[in-house]
């Protein structure tokens, strides 16, 4: 049985059920992320004392970092853009990117952390550096929860394009959604975590 | 059936497309200055509150280049605006919590000040 309203639009939203799906759902990232940041702002404020933050964390490798997931969101839109002009090999080659971007994200981070326990810094050691690696934690599995996704529709999930190629390219937009909200989230968490 | 601007007819939005994408390039390359600006904003040094509201509009104007055109945001359906400005409602709710504990801690600790016993409401 066909699923009802994945391309075609519902009289009553105006909108194809994935696409209100997908708000929805980043809709309570919104709140899930908002909510540590609140927790963050408690902290802090509530806080005798604070570390000086960019003395901690390395600026430089965030700032790298920063400028990669922005590159890949780039990439993820190019991607759909390509879906769009009826260019799946170009498709293919953004996507890819985007993963690739992703991955070198993670690695970055994983310098960081290493870095961080070799200098016996662990979330335990104070409130600063808990909520540290909580939302960078968080964010990573975002990372990674993403590129599982987008690695689908670069691999097997594409076939998809052969057959449908209308719904590949919602599948791709929607993706690339959450990709977009996963940047939009460091793009906050930065200048929070390293710069002030 | 109909179908949505993002699904309908891909060929016949070629032009459209192209011109999407030189703005996905321009956005890119505000998104790079921006961010640029962010941290050279941080090695000035200033004052703690000057440089939260600083670092915060910056990292607004770059949150709102991404959701407005990469996300698609300024030519979305009113539905998805419903969704998103309840969502900023809560939001603002959930980061104005530890603002308001901190600006004037009285009422989270009301119960630590009991009213005086002539205040307390007799029945007898």
């Amino acid at each position: 049985m066909e699923i009802p309203y994945t391309t075609e639009v519902r009289p009553d939203t105006g909108l194809t059920n994935p696409k209100l799906g997908i708000w929805l759902f980043l809709a309570s990232e919104v709140m899930l992320f908002g909510s540590l940041f609140s927790s963050y702002a408690l902290l802090r404020s509530g806080a005798p004392t604070w570390p000086v933050q960019h003395e901690i964390l390395s600026v430089p490798l965030a700032a790298l970092n920063t400028v990669v997931l922005i590159a890949s969101s780039v990439t993820m839109v190019m991607a759909w853009a390509s879906l769009m002009r009826n260019r799946f090999s170009t498709f293919r080659l953004y996507m890819g990117a985007t993963i690739l971007l992703g991955g070198v994200f993670l690695v970055v981070k994983y310098f960081e952390y290493s870095a961080k326990f070799e200098h016996h810094l662990f979330p335990s050691t104070n409130n600063f550096l808990a909520i540290y690696f909580t939302m960078t934690g968080l964010h990573m599995l975002h990372v990674a929860g993403g590129m599982a996704v987008n690695a689908y529709f670069w691999g097997p999930g594409a076939k998809l394009w052969k057959t449908n190629p209308v719904w590949f390219t919602n599948r791709v937009e929607h993706s690339g959604l959450f990709w977009h909200f996963v940047d939009l989230v460091w793009i906050f968490l930065f200048p929070t975590l390293y710069l002030l | 059936m109909t179908t949505d601007h993002a699904t309908a007819s891909m060929t016949d939005h070629a032009v459209d497309i192209d011109k999407h994408v030189r703005i996905y390039i321009t956005v890119f390359v505000a998104l790079m200055v921006l961010t640029i600006v962010t941290v050279a904003i941080s090695y000035l040094h200033l004052p703690v509150h000057t440089a939260v509201a600083i670092a915060l509009l910056v990292a607004t104007i770059k949150g709102s280049l991404v959701a407005c055109y990469f996300m698609h945001l300024i030519s979305e359906k009113k539905l998805i605006y419903a969704v998103l400005l309840l969502t900023a409602a809560f939001f603002v709710v959930l980061l104005a919590l530890p603002t308001l504990t901190h600006a004037n801690g009285y009422w989270i600790h009301e119960t630590d000040h009991p009213a005086p016993s002539s205040a307390a409401p007799s029945h007898q």
